[in-house]
């Protein structure tokens, strides 16, 4: 089972939920596959998906999933310990471990080698830390999003991308609807992004 | 009012409510003013461009955020700001200590100093230096500037700002 195949199982459990999608690859498979205002891509800044989505669910009280990458996780290992310190109920870390570095050419990580991002991820303090086969994700994400407490789950699967376009939408585009739809969710209007006349 | 205080005060004025750090020694009071305020949600980044991306978050969540740091992160997180900060159009005010001018003790501080007002200026990223503690008075401005325009700006404070260290 190959990312493209987790994301299509995720779609109707995400679809409606705050998602920050790592670089590359998995934005694109994303987008493609259904493309939603509440879904914030990264277009450049590899690793800080995981960052970005804590500092969303620190602030306000929707539910943040951040879909993070094993090879992103290495690039910014420090978030884990972030996390864990700073955990909050309404965040879901769900990395996606296919041991390789899927958008430059599936080199190996070494997530797929002797390094355990779930043993990681324990070891930075995280609690509920849960390290399952691709096929079960769908169900993690579901019990997390249900639950109260802050999870983190590492898919493991298999290496391997779907053929996606890049994404062209400009990126102010993509941050204001993400923005404009999470502060009405939470009954608000925007502070920012919104400029008063004159 | 101690400069540590009146910084803070000045954050909240401008209803900055979520600051990420990464320490420098010149910026222990300030730490400890922020950490104490019950109106600042600190969390403490192990990296600069990760305290960029809590911040960028915070920011989407709709709280103003900023960022405390030295200088030589600069050379840290150069393509943070431009394909995050910048990219998507994002304030970011960034109260950074100087290191590396005078009074500095340690000499390798100077080689990041030199390069640090170049590579701002190279980012076209707006950039106020304190060198007399009366330059806080701009301080409130800045913040207010930097959300007006959306743009991440540098604040650097150098040694003689704090009064030695
Ligand atoms: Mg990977």
């Amino acid at each position: 089972m190959i990312r493209s195949a987790v994301l299509a199982e995720l779609k109707d459990i995400i679809s409606d939920e705050f998602v920050v999608c790592n670089i590359g690859i998995p934005s694109q498979e994303l987008h493609a596959l259904d493309d939603q205002p509440t879904n914030f891509y990264m277009l450049g800044t590899m690793g800080l998906a995981s960052s970005i989505g804590l500092g969303l669910a620190l602030v306000q009280k929707q539910n943040v999933i951040a879909i993070d990458g094993d090879g992103s996780i290495l690039t910014n290992l420090g978030t884990l310990a972030t996390i864990a310190n700073n955990a909050t109920g309404n965040f879901t870390l769900l990395i996606i471990d296919n041991g390789s570095y899927g958008s430059t050419g599936d080199q190996p990580t070494y997530a797929g080698q002797k390094t355990a991002l779930a043993a990681v991820a324990r070891a930075c303090g995280c609690r509920n830390v849960a390290e399952v086969p691709g096929k079960e994700t769908a169900a993690a994400v579901k019990a997390a999003l249900a639950c109260d407490e802050m999870t983190i789950i590492v898919s493991k699967c298999a290496s391997g991308n779907r053929k996606e376009p890049v994404i062209t939408m400009d990126p102010v585009v993509i941050r204001d609807r993400f923005m404009r739809t999470l502060a009405q969710r939470n009954g608000n209007v925007p502070k920012e992004g919104i400029r008063a006349a004159g | 009012m101690n400069i540590n205080d009146r910084i803070v005060a000045g954050f909240v004025a401008g209803d900055v409510g979520f600051v990420t750090t990464v320490p420098c020694k010149q910026l222990a009071g300030v730490i400890d003013a922020l950490e104490a305020h019950p109106d600042i949600m600190h969390v403490p980044s192990n990296k600069e461009d990760e305290g960029m991306g809590l911040c960028a978050g915070a920011w989407m969540g709709g709280t103003r955020p900023a960022i405390i740091m030295q200088n030589t992160a600069i050379g840290v997180t150069i393509n943070t700001l431009v394909t995050l900060i910048q990219y998507y159009r994002m304030p970011l005010p960034m109260l950074i200590s100087y290191r590396g001018e005078l009074g500095e003790p340690v000499a390798c501080q100077a080689e990041m100093a030199v390069h640090t007002k170049a590579l701002l200026a190279q980012m076209h990223i707006p950039t106020y230096h304190f060198h007399q503690q009366s330059d806080v008075e701009e301080f409130d401005a800045i913040l207010e500037y930097t959300f007006m325009c959306n743009k991440p700006v540098a604040i650097l404070t150098d040694a003689t700002f704090w009064g030695g260290y």
